[in-house]
């Protein structure tokens, strides 16, 4: 007690005298003064938890906290390792953030580097670093299927840019599990040696935006983009090239007509006016691959309300109407090359499709129409000649969503009813109210998904079930 | 006739190039001063007799380089995959630098193009220094070299003739320098070689010099600042060859037995940028 007394005292004469200092006379900083920044320590797990480190499980997510130990026997060098028991399927997952109380400066590293090995070959799902609750992970770095192999060796996950982080605290990420029965789980990984390096052979820099595609997108004023697929690839001095998902922070994004589209630092595109610009980005002074060009028509007119009572409605996608279900409007189907964004125009939120081959709605809880007898879908097209075919899914008892891969039609329990929306005038919402007709006419209890063909490009609202 | 008139025109500017390149041949003797011992021959290549600074953008000097077009045989001996012109699209000099280009296109039945430089009839000299500073290419299948091949090779076929490389490097491996000699019973893959890395660095990120000095008796392998081989007709299991003029050939190849075909993260094109070649002889 008296000690720590004594410290605060010492500590309150020296402030006091700082203040003193600085309120005794006024000037500006000097060309000399050199800021203070945190200390360039690059340690993570040599031998031991380095200076700071803590162990933070993901228990939220349903990580296992037991998993991770500190082994003293199989070790790469010195006296211990860091240990991940990795679940069989069904028991969780080894997921944690290693984080620093004590900030440091990485600016001096160009990579992460680590030793592993496993008691079977693997593929780590996730892994990296950057994870920060307090700046929402803005500098977090991602290798996805890192492979393991059973003997020790030195693996490398660059830095995207390394000017950037000037005060981190997240120094080492990991998520690894068995995503379904037949996916590895049931082993064990090891880590040693875990530091930021200064290499040297980190080189040779492709960053990129959409994964490198130029996309160009129909939208309209009011409506936000985000921008995905960021990358940055270094060749590595085993001719490796290593790419890393990075966070839109490390980009610095242009707009070319910032009077129709501005870009924010997190990568989210906001529409503010008709017209046409391009959105790109530059890494470390590297230029991305990929781009879009958005096109904004102007404001978009809202589509016409709604005026049935809530009690005859089952709702997927409306401000109108209460949800019946949550659903998913992005399944990543194999194939698919569609992209889906919800955008909000004047508070009212409408579901944009660019690039539409094939996509669904797919119901997290099947709807039951029993007592219904129509899909209602409002639907706002930019060219001529835009037709949308869509196809209510009746999932059967299983629930499962079950299609033959080689015709596209329902198999086993599954029902389904096709009808193309067609007829659609350009610049206007049209209405479409769909019987629950066909082999859905008497199964329609378990309805799951809604599968969306043709267009490419259209603006859906209003999606719900009904009777009259 | 051609020899000559370079010669003169060399002896021109000689003065002012040997002022400029003295701290660094400075620096390198210095360097070799501290590592000569008994066995070691040092002589002092000091007199620049050709040079190329690449300073006029365009074609390559024509009195200086000549070009070997196509496929030669299995890929000029290798199985390389690239097809050689002296098109634009393949080699040109641009601000200052030679610019070798290996593209991945359709071409006379090749999927690969590129350019293959040498001076063969327009400059050849026995023994001397004989230097380039490069920024090598990189990727799986890269195959860039700087290296020589005696003159006499059309009467006396390879591996007869004798061949030095100077520079030779996969570009899947980024930061790995191979030096070796080629002769009658050690060609091949039993060239007398030896590999030098450049630690916490690669050879694709910045310009680097890669030379030899090459007297009666040895050749001295070096790179930037750095000696890190001799070979001396102890080292070789056949013939020394190494006594007679040899010509220069810098070129940048694509796949063959050496490196490998290029794969899907292979990038094209691939560029292998040359700041200058020199030669120096010994001052007498």
């Amino acid at each position: 007690m008296k000690n720590t007394k004594y410290i605060n005292l010492q500590f309150l004469l020296l402030l006091s005298l700082g203040i003193t200092f600085f309120s005794s006379c006024e000037r500006d900083f000097s060309d000399e003064v050199v800021f203070a920044t945190f200390p360039p320590n690059g340690d993570v797990f040599i031998d031991a938890f380095s200076s700071g480190l803590d162990y933070f499980p993901f228990v939220d997510a349903g990580a296992d906290p037991e998993a991770f130990s500190v082994e003293t026997e199989d070790v790469f060098s010195g006296s211990s390792a860091m240990r991940f028991d990795v679940p069989s399927f069904g028991n969780g997952f080894v997921g944690a953030t290693f984080n620093t109380t004590a900030n440091r400066n990485l600016t001096s590293f160009d990579a992460l580097t680590f030793y592993a090995k496993a008691s079977q070959a693997a593929a780590i799902d996730a892994i990296g670093f950057g994870i920060d609750g307090s700046t929402n992970n803005k500098f977090q770095v991602t290798l996805n299927n890192l492979e393991v192999s059973t003997r020790w060796e030195k693996y490398v996950i660059p830095i995207p840019d390394a000017s950037k982080l000037i005060s981190e605290t997240g120094l080492f990420w990991l998520a690894e599990g068995a995503s379904f029965a037949g996916d590895e789980g049931g082993y064990t990984l090891l880590f040693d040696e875990i530091k930021f390096e200064k290499l040297g052979t980190v080189a040779q820099p492709s960053p990129a935006i959409f994964s490198g595609q130029d996309l160009t997108e129909q939208t309209f004023t009011g409506s936000t983009v985000t921008i995905t697929g960021l990358t940055q690839t270094f060749n590595l001095d085993n001719g490796v090239n290593r790419t890393a998902t990075v966070a839109p922070s490390y980009f610095d994004f242009t707009s070319s007509d910032i009077e129709v589209a501005r870009v924010s630092e997190l990568g989210e595109i906001s529409v503010i006016g008709e017209g046409t610009a391009e959105i790109t980005a530059v890494l470390g002074g590297v230029s991305a691959n990929g781009s879009i060009t958005i096109t904004s028509s102007g404001t978009l007119q809202a589509a016409p309300d709604p005026t049935l009572p809530q009690a005859n409605v089952k709702s997927i996608f409306s401000n109108t109407y209460v949800n019946d279900t949550e659903s998913n409007f992005t399944p990543g189907f194999g194939g698919s090359t569609t992209e889906t964004t919800v955008a909000s125009a004047n508070g009212n939120d409408v579901l944009v499709y660019s690039n539409n081959n094939f996509t669904g709605i797919l119901f997290e809880n099947t709807v039951d129409a029993t007592a219904l007898t129509f899909l209602h879908v409002d639907v706002y097209v930019q060219q001529a000649g835009t037709e949308v075919g869509i196809q209510i899914r009746d999932v059967g008892a299983n629930q499962m969503i079950e299609t033959d891969p080689n015709t596209g039609f329902p198999i086993a329990d599954d029902k389904d009813f096709r009808f193309d929306l067609t007829g659609l005038t350009v610049g206007q919402w049209t209405s479409f109210d769909i019987p629950l007709g066909g082999d859905i006419a008497t199964q329609k209890n378990n309805l799951g998904a809604l599968i969306l063909t043709g267009g490419p490009n259209f603006i859906m609202d209003n999606i719900y079930f009904y009777t009259e | 006739m051609k020899r000559e008139n370079k010669k003169r025109t060399v002896q021109q500017r000689n003065s002012k190039r040997l002022l400029m390149s003295s701290p660094l041949a400075m620096l390198f003797f210095l360097m070799l001063g501290c590592a000569t011992d008994d066995t070691q021959t040092v002589t002092n290549f000091t007199q620049l007799v050709m040079f190329d600074e690449f300073s006029t953008d365009g074609a390559p000097d024509s009195t200086l380089w000549g070009f070997d077009i196509g496929t030669g045989e299995n890929g000029w001996g290798n199985n390389e995959l690239q097809y050689y012109t002296d098109r634009p699209e393949n080699v040109e000099v641009v601000n200052g630098i030679l610019l070798i280009k290996a593209q991945e296109e359709s071409f006379e039945g090749s999927s690969y193009t590129s350019a293959r430089l040498l001076t063969k009839d327009l400059f050849e000299q026995r023994y001397g220094r004989f230097e380039a500073r490069i920024r090598l290419p990189y990727g799986q299948g890269i195959w860039p070299a700087f290296w020589m091949l005696g003159a006499d090779i059309d009467e006396n076929p390879w591996p007869g003739a004798g061949e030095i490389d100077i520079m030779e490097y996969r570009g899947q491996n980024p930061s790995l320098l191979i030096g070796s000699v080629h002769g009658p019973g050690y060609s091949g893959g039993n060239a007398i070689s030896k590999e030098y890395t450049l630690e916490n660095d690669r050879f694709d990120t910045g310009f680097h010099i890669f030379g030899i000095e090459w007297g009666p008796e040895y050749i001295n392998f070096y790179v930037d600042d750095v000696l890190y081989n001799q070979i001396t007709p102890a080292d070789v299991t056949g013939q020394w060859v190494f006594n007679k003029p040899f010509y220069i050939l810098i070129n940048l190849a694509v796949g063959g037995s050496f490196v490998g075909s290029p794969n899907a993260e292979t990038t094209f094109p691939q560029t292998m940028l040359v700041d200058y070649v020199r030669v120096y002889n010994i001052n007498d």
